[in-house]
């Protein structure tokens, strides 16, 4: 065991967090207020090598960890979750679908320009009807004589209308349920494809979110990703490590709220003194600071794991549990220490607080994970 | 950061795993009902090495890591809280100061008898008036003919009476505050010792504890620890590992109530089914594992500062905050998943309950870690 960062991971931490810090820092806010897709900073995260992280050189990318794609997503979500679940569904479940699924003929044309950052990506599995029950879901791929037509609508598909690829799930044999699915590579500009209505969300504003609609869109016959009846393990595998990725956006939200109550708490005086020397508040940012270490480590825990090759769903599950419940208690709390500042928009903490409430719900919500948690403890017995 | 273990580790724990399975559980219920001192296994764990494990072998140990040493705890106190804390109190709390502190001289004397189990160690510090606030002890130590003669109560000490070898902190400079504190070696068989108060224990009941008293017990200088006026700061460094031990008990006990818990809602049925079938049942065994998994973390980390001689307070304060009320609040719902047979002593459940309290209480409360971790993190005083 070892619990301290390689030099690599350290140098990646520094480089994210002087970007975070830098650039996206003086942008949080009036992303959230404006709602609008802060395409600049994505180019900036691409100029940096950040898109690709987790890419292998050979197409591309930095062939770093996930310990190191964990630490991005964290130090951006510390000052922006809008920016972190940007980055983050592009890296993983936007992109590593095609690294662990694709043909050569596939990574070779989609991993470098998604490691680039010249393609965004995206993921689109859940439907209106398929929510949690995602091997319910309906829409349809028909094979024909130049490929593939599909027909279908996806809801709530994170960066929807800014990405350049969608990772598509739908139903392309009679088999039932998940063995009928399979996974599709869509490009932006395939004919048929559009958007729904953008949907105004509590939290994560400029993060673009809505319906991905598919009216008998054409695609050649290499689109489909892995093979046929394979989508729905192409799904889950892709959801097994986008984990990992919401672990640490959740992780990044607590700790930016952490850090700002703390500072707030020192400064502010009540009673004669700054009220961090109340026991009632040191009790309270303890137990906070606690979370957020734990919920830290289990994340690394996850992505050490899924590194090593070995079966991480259950770490991943437990990590996203865990970290998303953290975020949302201490974003809370981080806005009660806050006091009345913390419930107006002149101050951050409520901005995490609208922002952690999305971890405990996508890629799977936690009332998902603990289903996962409870079959691992209870397989075989 | 690596989350595994060494194949040294591995095989070491694999021992101590069967020591624990098979000589220690069966005996654990019996231990508990009759409050029995288990003499012949703490010999038996002198000659596996187990009671001076992370001692380097010059001085009769194993030479085995803190971390390791820490995961032996855990799977003693997942077969038996009150044979696990037996060891851990020989060494975190009184081996481990004398060689954090000790004189060669010391190290050569006391330490090879610990390690082998041939004397039994104890920290008295706790008086009837010092308990959070440590430093107001009243136990003097008056310096005579290069003799100190020390004279007070020590109440609720672990291991009490059947322990040889005790550190004992006492007051030399009255003036002084915490730094006219001074640490001892004081030995049992020094006249003027004696133990009254044998405590009937909700909890590791097969631990004693005691109070020990000192009536002019002279103790020759060369027992002083740490230096004259520096045993304030000796014990605090001392607990600050210690809490590591305590937070691996706390642990191997909420491990042994999930695993006793997983056994026994896959066996029971309830409206025609396995009560493991309900998903209000599974919620409950997903997060008393993610809970259980992050307090491991925790603890685990901590070790490993300790074991690089990096400063672990914090670290080591939220292992033991974590992972204390993470056993009572698992070890209260393994009960609960029991139901009534989870309320008697036929079943192990209600005995991990009373064993995991005295987590949250011993080697500083959990408000006393609170307040350890919201000074480090708000730097507060």
């Amino acid at each position: 065991m070892r619990f301290e960062l390689s030099d690599e991971q350290a140098m990646i931490r520094d480089a994210v967090r002087d970007f975070a810090q830098g650039a996206v820092a003086p942008r949080a806010d009036e992303i959230d207020r404006s709602n609008e897709f802060p395409a600049d900073l994505v180019r900036q995260a691409a100029q940096l090598d950040f898109m690709g992280i987790s890419i292998p050189e050979r197409y591309g990318g930095s062939g770093l960890d996930h310990i190191c794609f964990a630490i991005l997503v964290e130090e951006i979500a510390a000052v922006s979750g809008t920016l972190a679940v940007i980055l983050d569904v592009h890296t993983s479940v936007g992109s590593e679908p095609i690294l662990f699924f694709g043909t050569e003929d596939q990574k070779s044309r989609y991993l470098p320009k998604l490691a680039s950052g010249d393609m965004l990506g995206a993921f689109a599995l859940t439907e209106p009807d398929a929510g949690s029950d995602a091997a319910s879901l309906r829409s349809t791929a028909v094979r024909d004589a130049s490929g593939w037509v599909l027909n279908g609508t996806k809801t709530f598909i994170t960066n929807v209308g800014e990405a350049d690829v969608y990772i598509v799930m739908a139903r392309s044999t009679d088999a039932p349920r998940a063995g009928g699915i399979s996974a599709f590579i869509v490009e932006r500009d395939a004919p048929g494809l559009r958007y729904g209505e953008p949907m105004h969300k509590m939290g994560l504003h400029g993060s673009a979110t809505g319906e991905l609609i598919l009216e008998d869109v054409r695609l050649p016959g290499d689109a489909l990703l892995g093979g046929e009846g394979e989508g729905f393990r192409v799904a889950m595998k892709a959801l097994d490590s986008g984990r990992i990725g919401i672990s640490a956006q959740a992780v990044g939200l607590a700790r930016g709220a952490l850090d700002y109550a703390v500072a707030y708490a020192r400064e502010r005086k009540q009673f004669g003194q700054p009220i961090s020397r109340f026991e009632g508040i040191q009790f309270m940012v303890a137990d906070m600071a606690t979370a957020v270490d734990a919920a830290r480590l289990m994340t690394w825990e996850a992505a050490d794991a899924c590194d090593r090759g070995v079966p991480f769903t259950y770490l991943a599950s437990m990590a996203k549990l865990m970290a998303t419940d953290t975020a949302m208690q201490v974003t809370t709390d981080a806005v009660q220490i806050l006091g009345g500042y913390g419930y107006i928009k002149e101050f951050p903490v409520e901005r995490f607080m609208r922002d952690a409430k999305a971890t405990q719900i996508y890629e799977g919500t936690n009332q998902i994970q603990r289903i996962v948690i409870a079959r691992e403890l209870l397989r075989g017995d | 950061m690596n989350f595994t273990l060494d194949s040294d580790q591995k095989e070491i724990l694999d021992l101590v795993k069967d020591f624990a399975a098979n000589e220690v559980r069966p005996r654990a219920a019996a231990i508990d009902e009759r409050a029995e001192y288990p003499a012949d296994l703490v010999a038996k764990m002198g000659e596996l090495g187990l009671m001076g494990a992370p001692f380097p072998e010059e001085y009769g140990g194993a030479g085995q890591s803190y971390l390791t040493f820490a995961l032996m705890v855990e799977e003693l106190c997942r077969s038996c809280a009150s044979t696990g804390l037996i060891m851990d109190v020989n060494i975190s709390l009184c081996g481990e100061p004398i060689l954090m502190f000790g004189t060669d001289d010391q190290k050569a004397r006391f330490l090879a008898p610990l390690a082998t189990g041939e004397k039994l160690g104890a920290l008295a510090m706790t008086e009837p008036e010092a308990g959070s606030d440590a430093a107001s002890i009243k136990t003097s130590a008056v310096k005579r003919n290069g003799s100190y003669i020390l004279n007070g109560r020590k109440i609720f000490i672990t291991n009490g009476e059947v322990a040889d070898t005790y550190v004992v902190t006492a007051v030399t400079d009255r003036d002084m505050g915490p730094n006219g504190i001074t640490d001892f070696i004081v030995e049992k068989s020094m006249p003027g010792v004696s133990f009254t108060t044998h405590y009937d224990k909700l909890g590791i009941r097969g631990a004693p504890t005691t109070d020990v008293v000192l009536e002019d017990v002279e103790v020759p200088e060369e027992n002083v620890l740490g230096g004259v006026g520096n045993g304030f700061k000796v014990t605090m460094d001392t607990l600050d590992a210690g809490r590591i031990g305590i937070a691996a008990q706390a642990v191997g006990i909420a491990r042994a109530s999930l695993e006793d818990a997983l056994e026994y809602v896959q066996e029971r049925q309830q409206f025609g089914k396995p009560v493991s079938h309900f998903q209000g049942v599974q919620f409950m065994l997903a997060d008393m594992a993610t809970q259980i998994e992050a307090a491991r973390v925790l603890m685990l980390r901590a070790a490993f500062l300790r074991d690089r001689h990096i400063p672990c307070a914090r670290e080591s304060s939220m292992a033991k905050l974590f992972a204390g009320d993470t056993a009572m609040k698992v070890a209260t719902d393994a009960v609960q998943l029991l139901g009534g047979y989870g309320y008697i002593q036929e079943y192990p459940a209600e005995r991990h309950m009373r064993d995991a309290k005295i987590t949250q209480i011993y080697e500083g409360t959990q408000q006393i870690q609170r307040l350890v971790v919201a000074r480090q993190v708000m730097n507060t005083r």
